[in-house]
């Protein structure tokens, strides 16, 4: 039935399709876990893909384009930290216009590098494990499930993670023991601008690998959704990526296959299996309420 | 200034403007409504060439608006509606899923003339117009079938609308004719636009032994993507995507909407615009076959180019009987061709396609 599907092909390319919504996603747990609400997810990983693609084609390295990508993501982040932190402007509206103001600025960087071809990058060689197609993948998607185990440890059993668990937990209380909310905040934010930067350069160097505007055709908004039906937490953010671009690239192979099952079921699949699956084991309300940052979305100033 | 000499300061220059017919005579405005970005080097990008075709060719007489990436359904209303509120007298609507949306705001707006792309609704003042992209489906299709080592041709379908369905139909009937062992892998995308996707399913393709890769969504993602798996054919869609010619893109399917939009333009500024149904293909120039490059063997180039003769003189029609439907029931006789009426429903595989269209 499902004879021209090898497993471990197919294994590898859900996990390089779920990498762009992982590390935007990751990037997001942590920013919302401080507090803040950035709806510029989908802006930062385009500007992300852009500078990743121009810098990769003009340098000629993969590696520097990834670096480029996270710093100019985190400055379009930055500007967005400024805005909410320093000026106390509305969370939503920001991230909002955060998103347009990358779509647009992305596009306008990436006059004349339609249809240039980046350079390829290197896959892992493990000696003797590289012949099996899970451990030949790009280096990028390893990264990314060490930032899962980062992430998930810091945040739980350090002191900076309880720091920036706390000032997203009640900043007033953060502000009185003395630790800087603002500080805090505003390195959560541009770590989750570089994290997206480099879900939008993992997709212009290595998925498609070009660079078209809008080609984060709403990945952005995918990552934004798992981290809240993940309920905050490291794990179910993993899984939920997984879910989403493994069932995405499983249906696309299935109906590759001539599998008969309906194509309308097969294609909204990836949305519906997530977001159950996400739900069920979130299903705890209590517990689940517990895990959201009690101070996410709202603006702090010292004075108040 | 003081409010009052500001007011009538204001007064006087909306009198100069006009009593001044130079300034007040108004451009012709144009309004396009694409379905994703113009650069997405495909589909969009081929219209807003066209628009910008339009601006060249008539200079100040017109003003042309464009909004990018609307998605199909509600919320095209509101773009379409906020464009003629915005005093367009001409709004081009160029993706199928307008085609509701634009009929509905056509009705609240009887002074607009709409045209809208691939469509089949039409009122007095929305005429549609499309492409005989099947035409150029032919050519791949024999293309294909001579090239593919596998036999196995995955083809990159968007949504189940009759435009496509003609397309794969089209492309598998003379892929068979050229190779009797063809078989068709269809990958139902269902959007016109996301080049992760689009390149997620040309690697699917290929990873099932696909050698080559035929495409009906707009990004050149699967092209790309067939790059870099190498030694995958595909072919150019809507645009002519060279810059991936001789390899992977062997020849493409170049869609050429300057001539007709130039000259719904000029019946606007004539007054003499009515509804219309425009259909057309190789022959009067509406599509255009990309250069078959050199990675193709010169035997298969020149039966490609002798069929693509054949259609734009309209010696041969490409669903020449006899054509048997996918169930095995008799649908064209020796020697018939399809009619219009038929090609522009087409919700049907015609035989030897395997799978189901969806719904």
């Amino acid at each position: 039935m499902f004879g021209s599907i090898d497993p471990l092909v197919l294994i590898a390319s859900l996990m390089v399709a779920s990498t762009p919504i992982l590390l935007a996603a990751m990037g997001e747990l942590v920013t919302e876990k401080s507090g803040v609400l950035n709806l510029g997810v989908e802006g930062m990983m385009i500007v992300g893909a852009v500078a990743g693609f121009i810098t990769a084609v003009e340098t000629g390295s993969p590696a520097l384009g990834f670096i480029a990508a996270a710093v100019g993501a985190a400055i379009l982040s930055a500007l967005f930290a400024v805005l909410t932190l320093v000026f106390l402007s509305n969370q939503v509206a920001t991230g909002l216009g955060l998103t347009l103001f990358g779509l647009g600025v992305s596009s306008l960087m990436g006059q004349g590098y339609n249809g240039v071809r980046p350079p390829s990058s290197p896959r892992v060689t493990i000696p003797g494990l590289s012949d099996i197609p899970v451990f030949a993948l790009h280096p990028m998607v390893y990264i990314s499930l060490l930032l899962v185990v980062a992430v998930w440890w810091v945040l739980r059993s350090t002191r900076p993670g309880l720091i920036l668990r706390a000032v997203g937990e009640s900043h007033d209380s953060a502000h009185a023991l003395g630790y800087s909310v603002r500080g805090t905040r505003f390195a959560a934010v541009l770590f989750g601008g570089a994290c997206a930067g480099l879900g939008g350069a993992f997709l212009s160097l290595v998925i498609v690998p070009q660079w078209t505007e809008g080609m984060t055709a709403g990945r952005g908004w995918i990552a934004l959704a798992i981290v809240v039906f993940a309920s905050w937490r490291a794990w179910r953010v993993l899984l939920g990526a997984y879910l989403f671009g493994g069932v995405t690239v499983l249906q696309l192979n299935l109906q590759a296959a001539g599998v008969a099952i309906p194509v309308e079921l097969l294609s909204m699949s990836p949305y519906l299996i997530t977001i159950v699956v996400l739900v069920i084991i979130s299903s705890d309300r209590r517990r689940a309420a517990a895990n959201a940052p009690a101070s996410l979305g709202r603006s702090f100033h010292a004075s108040s | 200034m003081k409010k009052r000499t500001f007011l009538a300061s204001a007064a006087a220059a909306a009198a100069l403007i006009a009593a001044n017919p130079a300034l007040a005579q108004d451009p012709v405005k144009v309004g396009f409504i694409y379905v994703g970005p113009i650069g997405d080097g495909g589909w969009t990008y081929e219209h807003d060439q066209a628009r910008l075709a339009v601006e060249e060719h008539f200079g100040d007489q017109v003003e042309t608006i464009y909004q990018e990436s609307v998605p199909e359904g509600a919320d095209a209303e509101r773009a379409l509606t906020q464009m003629a509120l915005q005093g367009a007298d001409l709004i081009f609507t160029t993706s199928f899923g307008y085609m509701d949306p634009t009929i509905n705001v056509a009705a609240k707006f009887p002074d607009v003339k709409f045209e809208h792309a691939t469509g089949y609704k039409t009122a007095d003042n929305v005429g549609v117009y499309s492409a005989r992209f099947y035409e150029g489906r032919a050519v791949q299709g024999h293309i294909a079938g001579k090239l593919t080592q596998s036999n196995k041709v995955g083809y990159i379908a968007s949504f189940p609308i009759p435009e496509v369905i003609r397309g794969i139909n089209s492309a598998y009937i003379h892929a068979k004719k050229a190779n009797p062992d063809v078989e068709f892998a269809i990958v139902w995308a269902y959007t016109w636009f996301d080049p992760a996707k689009e390149a997620d399913a040309a690697k699917a393709l290929i990873e099932q032994g696909a050698d080559v890769i035929l495409q009906h969504t707009d990004s050149t993602a699967p092209q790309a993507a067939a790059a870099e798996a190498g030694n995958v054919y595909t072919f150019g869609q809507a645009s002519d995507m060279a810059e991936y010619a001789p390899m992977p893109r062997v020849s493409s399917i170049i869609d050429n909407w300057a001539p007709y939009y130039i000259d719904r333009v000029q019946a606007v500024i004539d007054g003499t615009w009515t509804s219309d149904n425009t259909w057309d293909g190789i022959g009067p120039g509406m599509v255009k076959i990309g250069e078959i490059s050199d990675a193709v063997p010169a035997e298969v180039k020149a039966e490609a180019e002798a069929l693509r003769d054949s259609i734009a003189a309209g010696e041969y029609h490409p669903f020449t009987g006899p054509l048997k439907k996918q169930d095995g029931s008799d649908w064209l006789a020796e020697g018939e061709t399809a009619d219009d009426g038929t090609l522009a429903g087409m919700n049907f595989y015609v035989e030897g396609i395997t799978g189901e269209i969806p719904n």
